[in-house]
């Protein structure tokens, strides 16, 4: 029941902002997984996920920011993510992913935290 | 067939302490003050409908025993854990006439929490009493043998009056106990766990603890989505948060009720109900995640038919 992640990622200051839309499940979390583990492989990496268009999230999508957080601690990276529907915002406090990654309300407050240089504060 | 839940927590039993027992009193006072009542009926109606049930009650504190009536003339009982002491008692005074004394156990695993109620099982200890143990487990006997050994317990196993035979299965069959039809599925759990499935009566159960999902495949052709495919209820072992299962937890040989829910809805089973709940919970905590198990199934339902969820509590019947 999944439909197509497009997942479009650009470039501001440091960090690398990914932002995937649709359902993020089973079906759809491997592409979006092939991007994201790659971007945090290199060291002091940041990397902040804009959920703005993200409809929902499955344990598989959840597994994946999982799977990154840790990449980040070893290697020194920084993941976030952001913008958060409702939908998204509750399964992750159901799922307590909320203490696992940072969560924040818009793009520019997680950049603003995780790479305060780039967008020239 | 009638579902009874004799004991519902996860690793160790977790009795109510004082000052939990004195929370509910608080909250029960609290909700009472300024309210007279003529009679005890009327104070039991203002329990049942004003107090929610952490306030009221518990969600109990003996591991793992599950009861499966299927009105046959023999008994099956799901896992040894503390909670069967009560089933034995219940059964000693005699509340079950249309019964012989055979008593059929599937066994998930032998894990301390699952066979520790076995020493306190006063049917074991009557001559004439048959009992069966079954799992996927060959030597499941060893460990019932050495926790009634000394130093650990004063009645060796040999003195036990029941004769007691340990019969391994195999996941490949399918079986028939106590006029049930049963199948077993192993399950990743550190020395290995089996799930099982029982069917009776165009009804069935899945007994599903002890169980951890590498979650990369629960789409639809995980093979645990086959086993549980149109179960009327779904016993399911949810002991952690999705995040502590996959992070802190991981390997520890559990799941979360995200997981209990997605496999579920892929399943199209018809009820699941929370179990093995961690001993350092209190009543208040398991109700909420009962509440956000709730609501995760709305968010997660996609069209689907709506899945009941509950959580296990010692004491709990479910007819099927
Ligand atoms: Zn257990
Ligand atoms: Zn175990």
């Amino acid at each position: 029941m999944g439909g197509m992640v497009a997942t479009s990622e650009q470039k501001v200051g440091n960090a690398s902002v990914l932002s995937p839309t649709g359902r993020v499940d089973v079906e759809t979390t491997p592409p979006l997984q092939e991007r994201l583990l790659p971007l945090l492989g290199t060291s002091g990496a940041v990397v902040v996920i804009d959920f703005s268009g993200v409809t929902y999230i499955s344990s598989s999508g959840l597994r994946a920011l999982m799977l990154g957080a840790k990449e980040a601690k070893a290697k020194g990276g920084k993941l976030a993510v952001c913008a958060l529907n409702e939908t998204v915002a509750e399964i992750f406090r159901i799922s307590r992913f909320n203490q696992v990654v940072p969560v924040y309300p818009d793009l520019r407050g997680a950049l603003t935290a995780l790479d305060p240089a780039g967008v020239g504060v | 067939m009638l579902i009874r839940f004799w004991g519902t927590r996860g690793s160790l039993p977790a009795p109510l302490g004082g000052a939990a027992l004195q929370g509910k009193l608080r909250a029960a006072l609290r909700k009472a003050s300024g309210r007279s009542f003529t009679d005890d009926a009327e104070i039991d109606r203002f329990i049942a409908s004003e107090l929610t049930f952490a306030e009221r009650s518990t969600f109990g504190g003996n591991t793992s025993c599950v009861e499966a009536d299927i009105g046959s003339d023999e008994h099956l009982i799901l896992d040894l854990g503390s909670g069967v002491r009560e089933f034995g008692n219940r059964f000693m005074s005699g509340a079950y006439p249309g019964k012989k004394k055979v008593f059929n156990i599937l066994m998930s695993h032998p894990h301390w929490d699952h066979i520790m109620g076995f020493p306190f099982f006063v049917p074991a200890y009557v001559p004439g009493h048959t009992i069966r143990i079954y799992g996927g487990h060959s030597t499941l006997d060893n460990a019932f043998r050495r926790q009634h050994a000394e130093p650990s317990f004063p009645v060796d196993y040999s003195q036990l009056g029941a004769s007691i035979e340990f019969v391994t299965l195999d996941p490949a069959k399918t079986y028939d106990i106590a006029g049930a039809k049963v199948r077993l599925m192993r399950q990743h759990h550190t020395g290995d766990s089996y799930g099982y499935r029982i069917e009776h009566g165009g009804r069935s159960l899945i007994y599903s603890t002890d169980s951890e999902h590498k979650f990369e495949e629960t789409g639809d052709t995980y093979p645990f989505v086959d086993f549980f495919r149109n179960a009327d209820l779904v016993i399911f072992d949810a002991m952690y948060s999705l995040a502590d299962a996959v992070s802190i937890r991981e390997d520890w040989g559990h799941s979360s009720n995200i997981i209990a829910v997605e496999l579920c809805h892929h399943a199209a089973a018809k009820r699941l109900c929370l179990f093995h709940h961690d001993p350092n919970s209190d009543d208040r905590s398991i109700a909420e995640v009962l509440q956000d198990t709730r609501r995760f199934e709305e968010l997660a339902r996609d069209g689907r038919a709506p899945l009941d969820v509950l959580s296990a509590y010692d004491g709990l019947e479910i007819e099927l």
